[in-house]
């Protein structure tokens, strides 16, 4: 196999493989920061302010992991390094 | 979304003119654009202020934003909102606007870039010495890197570097993210599903913004506030000292 389809084919499952596994983590982690907030704020609604705030704030933390991986599967499909040179060298 | 082909990643690489070196690309006019836009409407609505009962609407729009991220920075930093509301303030205001005015068709975010993220996460953290200095001194702040113990000073600044990255990256992601879906899904079912994913996305941006102003606000209260606590702390001893 050239060197041409093997990168194509790498970077493709690559990101697929990238961005399914990435976001398993961050979900779980969200659905028990988000499962828990609405408990806190059904036993105290005088606080909710302050919990959505510091809710937001975590879910943005937590939510970073997947846009990595997001911002990594999207380099490997949309601006590839290595796919770029390899196509500037065969004169394409 | 016509301005960017699906295979452009960034708005950087949407050149509208090119002379010689020196490029005009698309995330370049659009920053102009959104300071332009905050510039001109914030001078035109502070040139008549009235401490009168009797206020232009203009002025009471601008007296909440201002009073709403004054009481925000008070409330997360513990603090006098002085002189924080300038810089929080203004990434706020310019991250918030840049991203709801992707409404407009054929606008592209600069915050989509991640040439002006960085540039914005590096404000911050070159805001974080500034601000810890001027309050805490040198000593004070280059102490905080010793807090527990000497052997926590490699992590603390891999940490200080890392917070900074991750601030971009956050930002450029979520942006990037929201324009990219839209431009796949109009691909696919053109008429009304990337409406609603558009109108996540302008949810996505609002919250973006909020979430980038409290955590530049978290950092710098973290390398400000402690002296406080410290003092707190030494007139505790006196006290029980005495």
């Amino acid at each position: 196999m050239d060197s041409v389809s093997l990168i194509g084919m790498a970077s493709v499952f690559t990101a697929g493989i990238t961005i399914g596994i990435g976001s398993i983590g961050p979900a779980l982690g969200e659905g028990r920061s988000v499962a828990q907030a609405l408990s806190s704020m059904a036993q105290q609604p005088d606080e909710a302010n302050r919990i959505t705030r510091t809710l937001f704030v975590g879910l943005a933390m937590i939510e970073s992991t997947a846009i990595y991986a997001f911002v990594v599967s999207m380099i490997l499909l949309f601006a590839n390094p290595f796919w770029d040179h390899v196509i500037s060298k065969s004169g394409g | 979304m016509d301005l960017m082909t699906i295979k452009d990643i960034s708005p950087d690489q949407v050149i509208f003119w090119q002379w010689g070196s020196i490029s005009l690309n698309a995330t370049i006019v659009f920053t102009w654009m959104v300071m332009g836009l905050v510039t001109i409407v914030s001078w035109l609505i502070t040139r008549h202020l009235s401490t009168d009962v009797h206020m232009s609407r203009w002025q009471n729009l601008l007296e909440v934003i201002v009073d709403g991220m004054r009481n925000e920075i008070r409330e997360i930093s513990q603090q006098d909102p002085g002189s924080y509301l300038y810089f929080v303030g203004t990434l706020f205001l310019f991250i918030l606007i840049s991203n709801i005015l992707s409404i407009i068709p054929g606008y592209v975010a600069p915050t989509a870039s991640l040439s002006t993220t960085a540039a914005l996460a590096v404000c911050v953290f070159a805001a974080v010495p500034v601000y810890g200095v001027i309050r805490r001194g040198l000593g004070g702040y280059l102490r905080q890197y010793i807090e527990p113990t000497v052997l926590m000073l490699p992590f603390n600044v891999i940490g200080e570097l890392s917070r900074t990255l991750a601030l971009a990256v956050r930002l450029f992601g979520n942006m990037m993210s929201g324009a990219k879906i839209v431009a796949i899904l109009l691909a696919i079912t053109p008429l009304i599903f990337p409406i609603v994913m558009h109108a996540l996305g302008l949810l996505t941006g609002v919250i973006q913004a909020y979430i980038f102003a409290v955590l530049a606000m978290v950092y710098i209260a973290s390398a400000t506030r402690v002296q406080e606590q410290h003092k707190r702390k030494q007139e505790d001893r006196k006290g029980e000292e005495s």
